[in-house]
């Protein structure tokens, strides 16, 4: 894995101080900002690390692993003068590598004429091509109301216990690339799969691995796995490994890459963990005022770019702490993301899967991944319609609460049915049921058609002769 | 032209010290290291030099030199700034991409205006001319839909010794020779200006005109003054960057700086895939001709993304100065306050409220105050007005960002999560926000659209807090409660809503509504409220009103009536009084 292991580079031996993952070390000169370390300890095993702030004679470090065992004086740590990089090849694909990019299937290290930085460099905004084409997922509450596009970054909320899990991996195996209403995709694009694990559980990843295996996916996947037992820190490479990979597969092999990022909130509370232990100024419930550029580092290697044809869509996925989406990880990951779908625990109580809430959920790139020659034309107005009467079934919902459902106006009422309607027979699906655009559209129409046609003003009269069904 | 001046002692980030001379002054534009980083000396103590450095400093190491240049962080200003796209310290990106591909490189040194386009120069004065800073020189067709001013700096004055006669020149070559107290000072079109320096003017003037951007819950409800500032606060997904697209799209300004400070990529890919092909209603140009775009989002470099406000403000400024008016929007001024608590973080300072730093409330006041309605210095009139979005973390405007905003702007949009998930665009509340222009604004609207459209914001906005107070009732024990007369009320204010506040950027022609159709829209729902008012009045059910067919046209006239064809809302207003002189006949 290690490309720096014969470069030598600076050595010292000794540090002034251990805390935390972090080593403070005396007496260097010449260290780069940002640059890799290798700290052994006293009986000369290596672990990495990467500078976090030098001045002329000391050096801040990072130790990935964290700094069980590390003494004072025996801790020797060599500076190998330049940021951390992967190798990275198309024969990474159908490979599981740990969280640093190192391979844990018992194959052979990845052979590339080709290492990149993991930081990766912004993508130039005019480089970019605005992403357009959306992606079929088969799940009516996410392809009819929340349309997912190549390129995108959407991320899920969800809460400890709720079907994340589930979703993304049907997302990843019903995935194909869209196409309009009544005809078949041009092209048949193959997605392939960068998953990246933060702090998860070990049947997290087996779940995972067994579904893509199941699908004959697993030659067409790259894991990155830093699972709950692996070091904290590790963890805030895992991410920029797995992006280092993907960009490469998008950008230099033109491929279309979907990446799984599970569970940013542990990649946060790594994150917390190394500011505090620093003593820097915090915001918002201990997290750095970093947090938002430092995910947005992440979130925004994703996109397409006019050099290439490939794509990376992120599917980041994150627990909100006591379900509550103003928490800072989900709050300046929605700010950073193209949208959020979110898990709702009520919907999962009704044993309604996937358990879509979809007034919270909102796909940005919707708007322009839809409509005549890319959906159907009335799919804008439609999901319009059916956002609009969802809204008003809350409102009827509880006042049906004080004054009794008998006392509800016949069109409440009527409301009160669709509201059951769409959630019984649109939010809810089959965990293997896999539905056209088509007949996402026509589930739709159908349910607003419980509604009176004069409650329908987010439709054109148009669209209600055409579609409406009494 | 750099010298060495110092060497690196410390790297955090963005952030760097270096130890070095004393002559070297605070705001002083620097290089640092060998790839020539562009920073910026933001503190000095004894020999230690700190530095904000507007690139990625991985990599750099302590005794690294750094070069001093002798200036302050400027912008150029010249022709060539509309239609362009400059990251945070004006480098312009399409230029960066031919140079280092679709990722932004580092130590990349590019000048901010294309030299060797050659722009045609049609002089306004002439040998012997005294002139002072701000006296046109002569103008530039800069771009099809805007004619550009070349003005004398704003800090020369003296008298004309040579002008070059009507022609095409690059910004480099000389325009004008003038002889000043100081010598004699050649003069081309291009200008550098300090961005931390408002640039000077005559006076500054009352605000009398509003902006129009031909979205209804602004202009009718909550009108923003030329030469404002508006704060769009909002939690994510609430609408605030789609407002400042359709601001920036439908404006009625001369010029738009529109900044994309620290947010996505692909919203400025958006903005300039879709500017060039839609056309400005007034000049029937293209937007982009006149347009100057600015984006240093989330993942580029943290310092830079707190110099793009100023960049754009200056830019603003500029055109200002010939006397346009233009309209800035920055989204989002919390990524800029959140950059200066990152820098703030590092050199730790003391924070104050959720670790901004204490002098947030002063760097957001000097930049909402650059906003104005002015005489410029050569007596014409300009004006720049500020919207600023704001993003405050969990949607909970009590948080510093948005409290010390509310302090410097007198127009508040305040963008709501519920209306925003059940899909009401613009998700503008009512009853949060306010415009303290609308007294200022009631002659103009006077004067150009309407008698009456003070009288009826004020009808509307009633109707609107009433039906919320009903609401409030209808909750405990359900609307048949209500008498028809308040029930009346709500059936108004769901027309108000869903007829009249509500505007899709998405509709094609509901995107842009011209104030003529927003008042008569008002007008026709407040008649319709003041028959039907009549008629319960009688004994009529409320039932009977929602029931008429014409409810239903109100509800869709936004969409049924294009921005041509004002006249059918005469015939819907027919429609309207034919079927309420029917009802009432029934009830006399
Ligand atoms: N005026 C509008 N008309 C139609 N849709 C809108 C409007 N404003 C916002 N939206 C919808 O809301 C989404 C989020 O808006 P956006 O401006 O990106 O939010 P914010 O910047 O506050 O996070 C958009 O992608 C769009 O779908
Ligand atoms: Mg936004």
């Amino acid at each position: 894995m290690s490309e720096f292991i014969d470069r030598g580079g600076q050595e010292v031996i000794g540090v002034a101080r251990v805390e935390g993952p972090i080593v403070v070390v005396d007496g260097v000169g010449n260290v780069g900002y940002d640059e890799v370390v290798e700290v052994f300890d006293s009986r000369g095993r290596v672990r990495r690390g990467r500078v976090l702030e030098v001045g002329e004679d000391v050096a801040v470090v990072e130790v990935f692993a964290g700094t069980t065992g590390l003494s004072i004086d025996d801790t020797r740590v060599r500076f190998l003068g330049q940021p951390l990089r992967i190798p990275v090849t198309e024969e990474m694909l159908g490979r599981i590598f740990d969280g640093m990019g190192t391979p844990i299937d018992g194959g052979p290290e990845p052979l590339a004429d080709h290492y990149a930085d993991i930081n990766g460099q912004p993508i130039n905004p005019t480089a970019r091509v605005y992403p357009r084409d959306y992606i079929q997922t088969g799940i009516s509450a996410i392809d009819g109301m929340n349309t997912l596009v190549m390129g995108q970054k959407l991320p899920i909320f969800s809460g400890s216990g709720l079907p994340h899990y589930q979703l993304a991996a049907q997302i990843v195996r019903q995935a194909t690339l869209g196409a309009p209403v009544g005809e078949t995709p041009s092209q048949a694009a193959e997605f392939v799969i960068v998953f990246a694990a933060m702090g998860v559980k070990h049947d997290v990843a087996a779940y995972f691995r067994n579904s893509f295996a199941e699908s004959g996916a697993l030659t067409r996947v790259a894991m990155f796995l830093n699972l709950a037992d692996d070091p904290p820190v590790e963890r805030l490479v895992t991410p920029r490994v797995a992006l280092t990979l993907a960009e490469y597969l998008a950008f230099e092999r033109q491929m279309h890459v979907l990446v799984i990022l599970t569970d940013m909130t542990n990649y946060c509370e790594a994150l917390r963990q190394i500011s505090n232990i620093r003593g820097e100024v915090p915001s918002r419930k201990g997290y750095p005022g970093y947090l938002y550029s430092d995910l947005a580092s992440i979130y925004e290697r994703t996109g397409r770019i006019k050099t290439s044809t490939g794509s990376i869509t992120q599917l980041p996925i994150l627990t909100m702490p006591n379900d509550d989406i103003t928490h800072p990880v989900p709050d300046l990951t929605g700010y950073i993301t193209e949208g959020q779908i979110v898990l709702s625990r009520d919907l999962a109580y009704q044993d309604i899967y996937p358990p879509i809430a979809v007034l919270p959920s909102l796909s940005r790139l919707m708007k322009d991944g839809i409509g005549e020659g890319r959906t159907r034309a009335d799919h804008s107005h439609l999901s319009a319609q059916l956002y609009a009467a969802y809204a008003h079934v809350q409102d009827v919902r509880s006042l049906a609460s004080v004054i009794g459902e008998e006392e509800l106006s016949t069109v409440d009422q009527k409301y009160l049915e669709f509201g059951r309607a769409f959630e019984r027979e649109f939010i809810n699906q089959g965990l293997t049921e896999n539905r056209t655009i088509e007949e996402t559209l026509t589930i739709g129409w159908r349910l607003l058609s419980i509604l009176p046609p004069e409650e329908l003003t987010r439709v054109s009269p148009d669209e209600i002769q055409q579609y409406y069904r009494k | 032209m750099s010298w060495q001046i110092g060497t690196v002692t410390w790297i955090n980030g963005p952030v760097v010290r270096a130890r070095g001379s004393r002559q070297v002054s605070m705001l002083e534009l620097v290089e640092v290291g060998d790839e020539h980083l562009v920073g910026e000396v933001i503190g000095l103590e004894g020999d230690i030099i700190t530095i904000q450095v507007y690139e990625e400093t991985s990599g750099m190491r302590p005794g690294a030199p750094v070069y001093g240049t002798g200036m302050p962080l400027s912008v150029e200003l010249g022709p060539g700034l509309l239609r362009s796209i400059f990251d945070g310290i004006q480098r312009p990106l399409p230029v960066l991409e031919m140079r280092s591909g679709s990722f932004i490189g580092r130590g990349i040194h590019l000048t901010p205006l294309y030299r060797k386009d050659r722009w045609n120069f049609t002089p306004q004065v002439k040998v012997g001319d005294a002139v002072t800073g701000g006296t046109i020189l002569g103008t530039v067709p800069e771009t099809p839909a805007l004619e550009h001013r070349v003005l004398v700096p704003p800090d020369l004055e003296g008298t004309l010794t040579w002008v070059a006669p009507a022609g095409e020149y690059t910004i480099d070559e000389p325009i004008a020779r003038l002889r000043t107290e100081n010598g004699e000072q050649e003069l081309t079109m291009l200008q550098r200006w300090p961005v931390r320096r408002p640039r000077p003017y005559r006076s500054r003037l009352a605000p009398t005109e509003p902006l129009i951007t031909g979205q209804r819950v602004l202009d009718t409800l909550f009108p923003l003054a030329k030469g404002g500032a508006a704060a769009i606060p909002g939690g994510f997904g609430a609408g605030k960057t789609v407002a400042q697209h359709q601001i920036a799209k439908w404006a009625d300004a001369q010029v738009v700086v529109y900044i994309g400070c620290g947010e996505r990529g692909n919203e400025m890919t958006e903005v300039l895939q879709e500017f060039p092909g839609l056309v400005d209603p007034r000049s029937g140009r293209p937007l982009m001709e006149r347009t100057v775009l600015i984006a240093n989002t989330s993942n580029m470099p943290v310092a830079a993304r707190e110099a793009s406000i100023y960049t754009g403000i200056t830019i603003a400024e500029y055109y200002r100065d010939m006397g346009y008016h233009v309209a800035l929007m920055a989204d989002s001024t919390s990524r800029w306050a959140e950059a200066l608590r990152e820098i703030s973080g590092r050199l730790e300072e003391m924070p104050a409220e959720e670790g901004y730093p204490a002098y947030l409330a002063a760097r957001l006041a000097e930049f909402y105050e650059r906003a104005g309605y002015v005489e410029t210095l050569n007596g014409e009139r300009g004006s720049v007005s500020i919207i600023g979005a704001v993003s405050p973390p969990g949607g909970d405007f009590s948080e510093p960002v948005t409290q010390h905003t509310k302090r410097f702007i007198r127009c508040f949009w305040a963008l709501d999560k519920a209306l925003a998930s059940a899909r009401h665009f613009p998700s503008v509340n009512w009853l949060e926000s306010y415009s303290e222009y609308v007294d200022d604004m009631a002659d103009w609207w006077r004067e150009q659209v309407d008698r009456d459209w003070q009288t009826m914001r004020g009808q509307a906005m009633t109707i609107l807090t009433e039906e919320s107070r009903l609401e409030r009732i209808v909750k405990l024990v359900g609307p048949d409660a209500l008498p028809d007369e308040q029930r009346l009320i709500l059936e108004t204010a769901r027309l108000l809503r869903e007829g009249f506040l509500q505007q899709s950027a998405l509709d094609e022609v509901d995107s842009y509504s011209p104030v003529q159709k927003q008042i008569r829209m008002l007008d026709l729902i407040l008649h319709f409220h003041q028959r039907a008012q009549r008629i319960i009045k009688r004994g009529a059910l409320i039932v009977m009103i929602h029931d008429l067919p014409v409810v239903n046209k109100l509800m869709r006239m936004k969409t049924l009536v294009a921005n041509d064809q004002l006249e059918k809302l005469d015939d819907i207003r027919r429609e309207l009084d034919e079927q309420m002189d029917q009802l009432e006949a029934e009830y006399r």
